[in-house]
């Protein structure tokens, strides 16, 4: 049954509480748990990170709305530490990095699906097939950096193949940048996803810059370096969709109730009872966030906060795979470029056009994407195992079976 | 809960967990050529490339003096400060050693209190015995030598196994065996190194040391494998069978 946001009234903010060590809990099994449990996990990080990211760039510049927005803040940030403290330490930054383009890929196809905005479905399918291609080169480096097949990360679910090649994404500024939905005829769904896969995308973003410097190889650190630029056009992209014309409390209302809906997404979909348990206790804690911003949202502006959200969630985003639509997508959409906000073949373009100039300026020293991944498709169990089998087994030069 | 690493339990890291999924995937692979021709040499030609631009990671503090002025001096000093950090970073293996050996317990033939107290007293002992040679050589035992920050980095992986709760006394004695072979051989060059260089008193201290370091990887290496030995016995496993069966097959 559908949550009913607003008979809801979840936990009060004064009642979420955490101790150290229930913020440090035993963190999920990399062998042993699905796939979607870490995207899981990587993708409502990145919603957290947003709630505080967000929430600070407002009382920076906004004097009545600090107390309020400290007081939620100090709780999202422990939510956040909860749950990114479930990545397990056997878990390397390269094995998280698959799982934040595992993230990428799936809840962009799942958000791209239902999103009733033909121009920003448009929007996601073309981020998606960029981030698809990511999970390729990231997939190329561990299988050669490391000798480890990605595919114990992704399990089977998300295909490793070459999508809209990296080193082809770079473009001018202004060619990432989009048409912003209109506040007062979208529907919440549209507003949801805007906020979500924006919120995701830079902390893929933040993810990378953090983690990029602790490689050795040159190769993994230009590659970080060149994709993190992405993901920073990704965030740019997607952060454009927002309608900048809303006003500072119904933005924050709105992510309150995004939050809200990711939590509950992910409960929908969890198995794990000792994750699932988390979702439900943040789905109730969101919900009394989300009242205690409604609060404030009617007193400042006097206006309803029916007026803005949904009476009742929509449905839960889909934590599986989608390698049909993903595939589809591939093939019809592949060569799509931008050219300001509009899409256009990518032939279409003047050969001397801004996006052009520049990507061909950034990749006039070498491309790490293209480097990482020359000749690379995956194989189950490495591409030595292709390698090795061809090989037999060997001793002093013969073969020993 | 899981009792021992071998147990088996819902692993999902491997193609045959899934097999409709995985021909999937395999023949989407298959179907679609890579971007760019090559292969994976050319990861390698930009680490070469980078490495004959680089300059190292740092260098060694100069000592105020040194016995030996024909040689270069620092090499020694380098050796000396990569033991004294190993030998430091040892005592904290062991204390996380002694610290599951509390709560999990141990096996027959498996690790006493007495042993792995021995080994880091022993560890302590070398530390202080190296900074002390360093100091005697005008040099700085505080300082990170670049050969003790390659070796730090090399052993990454031994404190991350040692120190994560979910990991038992199995798997912090594998780490515990890999420290102590590459400490045998340490010693090992640095008492060739001090012979070279005319140190002879140093080396035959040194000696003791590695002495002690033998019977450090003699008795890790029989505790582990009273461990698996022990383990394989109370778990019937699958016979592995060679040959092409051991292919993935979907």
């Amino acid at each position: 049954m559908a949550l009913d946001i607003f008979k809801e009234k979840g936990v009060p903010l004064d009642r979420q509480v955490f101790t150290w060590k229930d913020l440090v809990r035993r963190p999920y099994s990399k062998l042993d748990d699905d796939a979607f449990t870490r995207v899981c996990v990587i993708y409502m990080n990145g919603i957290m990170a947003d709630a505080l990211r967000t929430k600070h760039a407002i009382a920076r510049m906004n004097r009545d709305l600090r107390e309020p927005l400290a007081l939620v803040r100090r709780v999202e940030q422990h939510e956040q530490t909860l749950i990114n403290w479930l990545n397990p330490p056997d878990q390397t930054p390269l094995e998280t990095t698959l799982g934040f383009e595992q993230v990428a890929i799936e809840v962009t196809a799942s958000v791209a699906l239902r999103e009733p905005d033909p121009y920003l479905a448009q929007t996601y399918r073309f981020g998606l097939l960029e981030d698809f291609d990511h999970l390729y080169r990231y997939g190329a480096l561990y299988d050669r950096l490391e000798g480890k097949d990605p595919n114990s990360i992704t399990q089977s679910y998300t295909d490793i193949l070459a999508g809209r090649p990296t080193s082809v994404e770079h473009r001018n500024p202004l060619d990432d940048l989009r048409r912003p939905y209109d506040k007062r005829t979208a529907v919440p769904l549209t507003k949801l996803h805007a906020m979500s896969i924006t919120a995701a995308e830079n902390q893929t973003h933040d993810y990378y810059m953090t983690v990029g410097p602790f490689f050795s190889d040159p190769v993994a650190r230009q590659l970080y370096a060149e994709i993190a630029s992405i993901e920073e056009q990704h965030t740019s992209m997607y952060e454009s969709l927002l309608d900048p014309d809303e006003t500072v409390l119904e933005k924050l209302v709105m992510h309150e109730c995004m939050q809200v809906y990711n939590f509950y997404s992910c409960l929908a979909y969890e198995k794990n009872p000792r994750i699932k348990e988390i979702w439900q206790r943040f789905t109730d804690y969101e919900l009394g966030q989300l009242h205690h911003m409604i609060q404030l949202f009617q007193q400042v502006e006097g206006r309803d906060a029916a007026e803005i959200l949904p009476k009742t969630l929509p449905d839960p985003i889909g934590f599986k795979e989608h390698r049909e639509f993903v595939r589809k997508t591939l093939n019809q959409e592949e060569d799509l470029a931008s050219n300001g906000p509009d899409y256009v073949r990518m032939a279409d373009l003047p050969r001397d056009h801004r996006s052009f100039v520049y990507r061909d300026q950034l990749n006039s020293d070498g491309s790490p994407s293209e480097t990482v991944a020359a000749g690379y498709q995956w194989t189950p169990g490495t591409e030595l195992a292709a390698r090795a089998q061809r090989m037999g087994s060997v001793l002093e030069g013969k073969k020993v079976h | 809960m899981k009792k021992t690493t071998s147990d088996l339990g819902m692993n999902r890291t491997g193609i045959a967990t899934s097999p409709v999924d995985s021909a999937d995937i395999i023949q989407a692979a298959q179907k679609r050529q890579p971007s760019h021709l090559g292969d994976d040499s050319l990861i390698l030609k930009v680490r070469q490339q980078y490495a004959v631009e680089s300059d190292g990671i740092g260098s060694v503090p100069p000592p105020t003096s040194l016995k030996g002025s024909n040689s270069k001096p620092t090499v020694f000093i380098d050796k000396l400060g990569e033991r004294a950090a190993f030998e430091r970073s040892g005592v904290r293996l062991y204390q996380g050693a002694l610290a599951k050996f509390e709560v999990l317990g141990s096996w027959e033939g498996g690790p006493t209190r007495e042993g792995l107290t021995r080994i880091l007293n022993d560890e302590l002992s070398h530390f202080g015995l190296v900074s002390e040679v360093l100091t005697k050589l005008g040099a700085d035992p505080t300082a990170m030598t670049p050969c003790a920050d390659v070796a730090a980095v090399t052993s990454m992986g031994l404190p991350a196994v040692v120190s994560d709760p979910r990991m038992n006394l199995r798997d912090t004695l594998h780490a515990l065996l890999v420290a102590e072979l590459t400490d045998n051989a340490g010693w090992e060059m640095l008492i060739e190194l001090s012979r070279g260089l005319g140190h002879d008193t140093l080396a035959e201290r040194f000696q003791l040391a590695l002495d002690a370091e033998a019977e450090h990887l003699t008795l890790v290496r029989n505790w582990l494998s009273a461990g698996v030995t022990l383990e394989a016995r109370a778990t019937p496993v699958p016979r592995a069978e060679a040959g092409p069966g051991l292919t993935p097959t979907v």
